[in-house]
């Protein structure tokens, strides 16, 4: 049934996506397809951090594996799309594995140290091999949409649709996944360890299998950026790639999938908003390429201070007293009655509250 | 279960319907519409142009000034008569130098803004993130800010033009310098490990003997540990060092020398030697260790070479007209190499509207262009044709004294090949008109 009631969702914003990339022009087709690649790297982590209670600031690393594996592929072989994406996703998997298999070792500051190594090495490998990775220039691959669609079919558009079909089917299976018994065991060893580990659960396994997830999500979504803006070179996967993935992740909500999407449309949209009302406004150039950035701590700050669980917390804040409460956990896992929306988002200190506050909101 | 289902299903086409409708916003804007139209871009009124440029991130010192000064000349133009009475419009984008953020500004450029042409887009993995993508869209692709020789690919790409001497070149003439002036020493290279320091050494081994060289060094501009190639250099016993640097690792390489108390002659392509941005860099980086340095007197007897005018000569008509419309347009930056840079491409690109006619398509800019155009700002002619899209073609060796670069002898040309030789050039540079424009 949950699977039904995911597809059934993922088929309306499906048409919906399609309806919107047929209206609008193609840069904002450009941009859907960017929303989607973010969305699938930002919910990967976010599950990674708010169900498993990992961190990995290595992500954009990861990001970097899938997309050199998709321009490979498609470059050396002439993989369809199709085929190119899952085929990267499973070479990152198994990258995400020898790295989680050392993770799962190392917890907190340590843990958040070893995959910032990988942010910051990985993507230099590029450059020790310029005769298979293209060194600084990077690969350069050709994306067209089918004949069939017809010569003046925009290339957006087809991008757009691309990247938001496979962004849909990540979604729903993670979202099956987090509610199935590993995302309960995830949040088991998340909350306590040792009392998961009592009840027989295997930490250390759940652990890695959560990094493998989270490789995965991040190398399907460096496909889809390769697909996106057909080039994969060093440059696109610094260690500001992994950090904004963890400030998506961050201010969407952690561990909600709906918060991807809030995190995704921040780091997508709010630059380009900024730079436009910053130009138009004649603002001189020195401040005007900087207010971008300014903006983005502003919306930082401001949602943390609002929203300490991130936009989608605050959603269903506000929300709350007015709609069921079903419709409020949109995309999030099934939990105990007694479980308040606090408890989704991880590093939230207050996690362990009075069960009266718990029981308010369980109950409405 | 029903009514869960139906709820769910309504959340998530809700949040998509979110996302239609922050994605929509301000699409409604696209330019380039009447009837005098002649292309995208074009009005009645206005030539809207665009360009990716690094305002922020690590490539920004220095070359963030570039296109303010771009715009300043434009300016300058547009309150002269603009282009047959359009005024010229000039979007820069920021980029960061990441080339995922260029594709990203660059589609909104042509596809949201409707610019007529990308205009001295930065950098080489950046640009080479949109050049495809360019060409097939038919965009006029002018004045490539970089000297990678990839951007002369006629064939492949019909809408690029390169502007600046190419790395090949500018190896080949520096060289030459190195050969005849001091023949028998040893020399070792310092390169930036990518297109730009492999073209360059690629020019320097056409023109120097091999025996001559004893060691290659490089460096990666995210790693500032140049510590061990400086030491290798030294230990080779190299007595010259040619550097193709950017700036910030000019100054590091000469601080680093100076560290193990190691004194060569350097020779450092024109990219990394503006003797304003790298005196401001060797004091910055020495104050950071603790030292204070004179910029000026370490950048003392550095060997380059020029493309443009030196800044120095103020006798000189370009630098006095680019000064006069720098004080104008642009004070608030330094007049260095960047913004000289600036105004001598926005230059070039003005040149090249006039020519393309009163109501010009996208395709007569580029066809003006391989026609050929005057030499303008450069102190050699360029080599603009149906089947050469490279640019500029020679400069003159330089050496800083005080601050400034002093041209020494004749501006010399060549060619990419490994066999063409470098010569002096016969012509003369006409000097500035004095209206300013073209």
């Amino acid at each position: 049934m949950t699977l039904l009631r995911h597809l059934a969702a993922a088929i309306v914003a499906g048409a919906v996506i399609w309806a919107a990339s047929v209206q609008l022009n193609a840069f904002r087709d450009f941009q859907i397809a960017e929303i989607a690649v973010y969305v699938v790297a930002i919910a990967g982590l976010s599950v990674l951090i708010g169900l498993s209670g990992q961190i990995s600031l290595g992500n954009g690393a990861f990001m970097a594996v899938g997309a050199y594996a998709a321009a490979l592929l498609m470059l050396h072989l002439n993989w369809p799309v199709w085929a190119v994406f899952p085929a990267s996703a499973a070479v990152t998997a198994v990258a995400g594995g020898v790295v989680g298999l050392a993770a799962a070792r190392l917890s907190g500051p340590y843990l958040a140290g070893a995959t910032l190594l990988l942010a910051v090495a990985l993507p230099s490998l590029a450059l020790q091999f310029p005769g298979v990775f293209g060194g600084d220039q990077g690969l350069s691959l050709t994306v067209t949409a089918p004949a069939s669609l017809g010569a003046t079919f925009p290339v957006t558009r087809w991008q757009a649709w691309v990247c938001s079909v496979a962004a849909l089917i990540t979604l729903v299976v993670l979202a099956n996944l987090t509610r199935s018994r590993v995302g309960r065991n995830w949040r088991a060893i998340r909350d306590d360890p040792v009392a998961a580990a009592l009840t027989g659960l295997n930490v250390a396994r759940l652990r890695v299998l959560a990094f493998v997830v989270s490789a995965t999500c991040a190398g399907l979504a460096g496909a889809m950026l390769a697909y996106t803006t057909t080039l994969v070179s060093p440059g696109s996967f610094t260690l500001s790639l992994s950090i904004a993935l963890l400030t998506g992740a961050v201010l969407g909500g952690l561990g909600t999938l709906a918060g991807a999407l809030w995190g995704a449309l921040v780091i997508v949209l709010v630059p380009t908003y900024v730079t436009d009302v910053a130009t138009s406004h004649g603002l001189s150039s020195g401040v005007a390429a900087n207010i971008p950035i300014a903006a983005y701590g502003v919306v930082l700050v401001v949602v943390m201070l609002l929203f300490p669980d991130g936009i989608q917390g605050g959603l269903r804040r506000l929300a709350g007293p007015l709609i069921p409460a079903n419709l409020t956990r949109l995309a999030l896992p099934d939990r105990h009655p007694t479980a308040g929306d606090q408890q989704d988002g991880l590093p939230s200190p207050d996690r362990r509250q009075p069960v009266g506050e718990h029981q308010e909101e369980g109950t409405t | 279960m029903n009514r869960s289902h139906r709820t769910r299903t309504l959340a998530v086409a809700a949040v998509a319907v979110a996302t239609l409708v922050a994605a929509g916003c301000g699409s409604s804007g696209s330019g380039g519409s009447g009837a005098t139209a002649s292309a995208p871009g074009i009005t009645k009124t206005q030539i809207l142009i665009g360009s990716h440029q690094p305002l922020t991130g690590p490539a920004a010192p220095g070359y963030s000034e570039i296109a303010p000064a771009s715009n300043a000349y434009f300016q300058y133009v547009n309150a002269h008569g603009g282009i047959y009475g359009r005024k010229i419009k000039y979007t820069y984008l920021d980029d960061a130098y990441d080339p995922s953020k260029t594709a990203s500004v660059v589609r909104q450029l042509v596809l949201q803004d409707n610019v007529y042409a990308i205009f001295d887009g930065l950098g080489t993995p950046t640009h080479l993130a949109v050049v495809k993508y360019l060409n097939s869209s038919k965009v006029p692709d002018v004045f490539v800010a970089s000297g990678c020789d990839c951007w002369d690919n006629p064939m492949t790409y019909p809408e690029t033009f390169g502007w600046q001497l190419d790395y090949i070149r500018e190896g080949k003439i520096l060289g030459q310098y190195v050969k005849q002036h001091f023949a028998g020493k040893k020399v070792g290279y310092f390169l930036q490990d990518d297109e730009f320091g492999m073209d360059g050494a690629k020019g320097l081994n056409y023109e120097l003997p091999h025996s001559q060289v004893v060691s290659q060094q490089t460096y990666v501009p995210t790693n500032v540990n140049i510590g061990p190639a400086v030491a290798a250099l030294k230990a080779s016993g190299a007595q010259v060092v040619v550097s193709f640097s950017i700036p910030a690792f000019t100054a590091l390489l000469k601080l680093a020398a100076l560290k193990i108390g190691w004194n060569p002659t350097f020779v450092v392509s024109d990219v990394g030697s503006d003797p304003i941005t790298l005196a401001g860099l060797l004091e910055a980086f020495a104050k950071k260790g603790g030292a204070t340095v004179s910029g000026n007197q370490l950048t003392q007897g550095i060997i380059t070479d020029g493309y443009l005018p030196t800044l120095g000569e103020a006798g000189n008509s370009w630098i006095a007209l680019f000064k006069k419309v720098h004080d104008q347009y642009d004070a608030k930056a330094p007049f260095d190499g960047n913004v000289l840079y600036g105004e001598a491409v926005a230059y070039t690109f003005v040149q090249a509207m006039l020519k393309a006619g009163k109501n010009p398509t996208r395709a007569d800019l580029t066809k003006a262009i391989a026609a050929g155009l005057p030499q303008g700002p450069a102190v050699a002619p360029y080599d603009y044709s149906a089947s050469d899209h490279g640019g500029m073609t020679g400069a003159f060796i330089g050496i800083i004294k005080n601050g400034v670069i002093v041209q020494q002898g004749p501006v010399l040309t060549t060619d990419t090949t490994p066999t063409g030789p470098v010569t002096p050039y016969s012509g003369t540079q006409a000097p500035a008109p004095s209206s300013g424009m073209p």
